[in-house]
C-alpha cells in the first residue's frame, strides 16, 4: 500500500549518504470510495426543482347565501375553449343563445398552429401594442432602463383591455394534461381574462355531435 | 550486445490531483443536494412555461396519480420545532376518533413523502415498517362526498398552519373528474389560489406569428 522509495541495496563503497526516503501512498482506493460517493451523490441531486404555476378560480357563489349575480361579461369578447378528449380543443365565440340551434364547434389540437393561433389571432390588438412599445423604446421615443422593459410589457398584458375573455371548459373526457396545457397558452399567449367555468349539458351535446361520440347512457344504480 | 536491464518496479501513477479534483466535485455535491423525495405512486407532472420553484415550506401538496388515487403531503413550516405534521394528524384522529400515540405521531412527522392511507388504516401504516406493507395500505385519500377525508386535511392543515398554500401535483394522464373534484373540494375550503407542479418547458411565441 504505502511503500517508501529507494530501497534499493546500498552501493559499494559505503558512503553515508542520508537518503531521501519518499514516502508514496497508494490512492487507487481512495479514488475508489469518492468515485462511488460522487456517483452517488450525483444520481440522487435532485437539481431542478419542480415548477409551480399559479392558478386563481374566481370564488365559488354560494347561492343560497348571499345573492350576488355572477358577473356579466360582453358577448363579443367571449371565447369559449371546451378540452376534448384526446387531447382536442373545440371552441366558438359568444354563446349558445338558442339550445336548438348552437354555434358551430372549431376543432383544433394544443400544437404551435393549433389553438395558439386562435388565441393570438384574438390578442393580435395586445401584440400590435407590445411591438409598438419594443419599436419605441429602440427609437428612444420611450425612455425606460432596459431591466424594466420586460416588467413594463407584462404590465401592459395585464392591464390589457380589448383581449378576449376566455371561459375554458373540461369535456368529462378530458385529462388533467390538458387543463394545464391550456393555463400554460393562456401565460404563452398573455391572455389577461380568463376563467376556469364547468361544462353546461348543452355544451357537452355540442361536442359529442363534433366529434361523433355516441354519449354513454347514464349509470343506472 | 549489451543487455537493456529493464527496472522491475512498477510503474507508479500519481493520483494527487485526481484526488483533489475529486475531493471538490464531492464537497459540492454533498453541500447542493437536495434529496429527491420518492413518490409513493409514479406521477409524471404535465409542462409549463412556468420558472417559478416549489416553496420550500408552508405547502401542502395534493398528488392525484394515474390510477386516480390521492396522497396529501404537508412539510413542518419554517421551523421543524413548529411540528405541524403532528398537530394535523393529532387534530385528524381526534375528528375520527383516534387516538395517536406519541411515537406514532412522530413516525408522521419524520415522514417526508406524500400520504395515501385512509385515517382508519394510519395506525396500521404508521406502526409497520416494511415497505411493502405500507405500499399496500396506500389504497387513496377517499375524497366522496359521505367519507371526504382530503376535506378534513385540507381544513385542519390551515387551521395549524394559517399561511399555508395548496400546490396540486398531477400526472398528466389523470382523467379530468378527478381533477375537478379535488378542486370542488379546495374550493369548498376557501382555497381559490393554487399552485400547479409543472416541470419547464420553454416556449416562444415566434415574432413572425404575432407579425401576420
Amino acid at each position: 500500500m504505502a511503500d517508501v522509495g529507494g530501497s534499493e541495496a546500498p552501493k559499494k563503497g559505503g558512503k553515508k549518504t542520508i537518503k531521501r526516503k519518499v514516502v508514496r501512498i497508494d490512492m487507487t482506493p481512495m479514488v475508489d470510495l469518492m468515485c462511488l460517493l460522487i456517483t452517488f451523490f450525483m444520481l440522487t441531486t435532485a437539481f431542478s426543482k419542480p415548477k409551480i404555476m399559479e392558478i386563481v378560480l374566481p370564488e365559488k357563489i354560494k347561492k343560497d347565501k348571499d345573492k350576488v349575480e355572477p358577473p356579466k361579461i360582453a358577448k363579443s369578447r367571449t371565447l369559449n375553449v371546451i378540452l376534448g378528449p384526446e387531447n382536442k380543443v373545440l371552441y366558438y365565440t359568444g354563446m349558445v343563445e338558442d339550445p336548438k340551434n348552437p354555434p358551430p364547434l372549431q376543432v383544433t389540437d394544443f400544437s404551435a398552429t393549433g389553438i395558439r393561433m386562435v388565441l393570438l389571432e384574438k390578442n393580435r390588438a395586445l401584440f400590435r401594442k407590445i411591438d409598438q412599445f419594443r419599436n419605441d423604446v429602440i427609437s428612444g421615443k420611450i425612455n425606460i432602463k432596459q431591466d424594466s422593459v420586460e416588467s413594463a410589457i407584462r404590465k401592459l398584458k395585464s392591464d390589457d383591455d380589448t383581449g378576449p375573455i376566455v371561459l375554458i371548459k373540461a369535456y368529462k373526457k378530458a385529462n388533467y394534461g390538458n387543463f394545464v396545457d391550456i393555463l400554460d397558452e393562456m401565460s404563452i399567449i398573455g391572455i389577461a381574462r380568463y376563467t376556469f367555468v364547468d361544462i353546461s349539458w348543452i355544451e357537452e351535446q355540442m361536442v359529442e355531435k363534433t366529434l361523433g361520440i355516441t354519449p354513454e347512457p347514464a349509470a343506472k344504480k | 550486445m549489451p543487455k537493456i536491464k529493464l527496472p522491475s518496479k512498477t510503474p507508479f501513477i500519481d493520483m494527487t490531483p485526481m484526488v483533489d479534483l475529486f475531493s471538490l466535485l464531492l464537497v459540492f455535491f454533498i453541500l447542493t443536494a437536495t434529496f429527491r423525495q420518492q413518490e409513493p405512486a409514479p406521477v409524471d407532472t404535465p409542462y409549463s412555461i412556468s420558472e417559478k420553484p416549489t416553496p420550500d415550506f408552508n405547502n401542502m401538496t395534493i398528488v392525484f396519480s394515474n390510477d386516480n388515487r390521492i396522497f396529501f403531503n404537508v412539510d413542518n413550516g419554517p421551523d421543524t420545532l413548529l411540528k405541524y405534521r403532528n398537530k394535523i394528524l393529532a387534530e385528524m384522529g381526534k375528528a375520527y376518533n383516534i387516538e395517536f400515540t406519541e411515537q406514532e405521531l412522530r413516525a408522521f412527522e419524520k415522514l417526508g413523502n406524500s400520504i395515501g392511507v385512509p385515517i382508519e388504516n394510519m395506525k396500521a401504516f404508521l406502526n409497520t415498517s416494511d415497505t411493502k406493507e405500507r405500499e399496500e395500505l396506500q389504497t387513496g385519500i377517499p375524497i366522496d362526498s359521505l367519507n371526504n377525508q382530503l376535506a378534513n386535511w385540507v381544513l385542519y392543515t390551515r387551521q395549524i398552519n394559517p399561511n399555508v398554500v395548496a400546490s396540486i401535483k398531477g400526472d398528466s394522464k389523470t382523467e379530468f373528474p378527478v381533477v375537478r373534484k379535488v378542486l370542488d373540494i379546495l374550493q369548498d375550503k376557501n382555497v381559490n389560489r393554487f399552485n400547479l407542479v409543472t416541470n419547464l418547458k420553454s416556449v416562444k411565441v415566434e415574432e413572425e406569428q404575432t407579425q401576420q
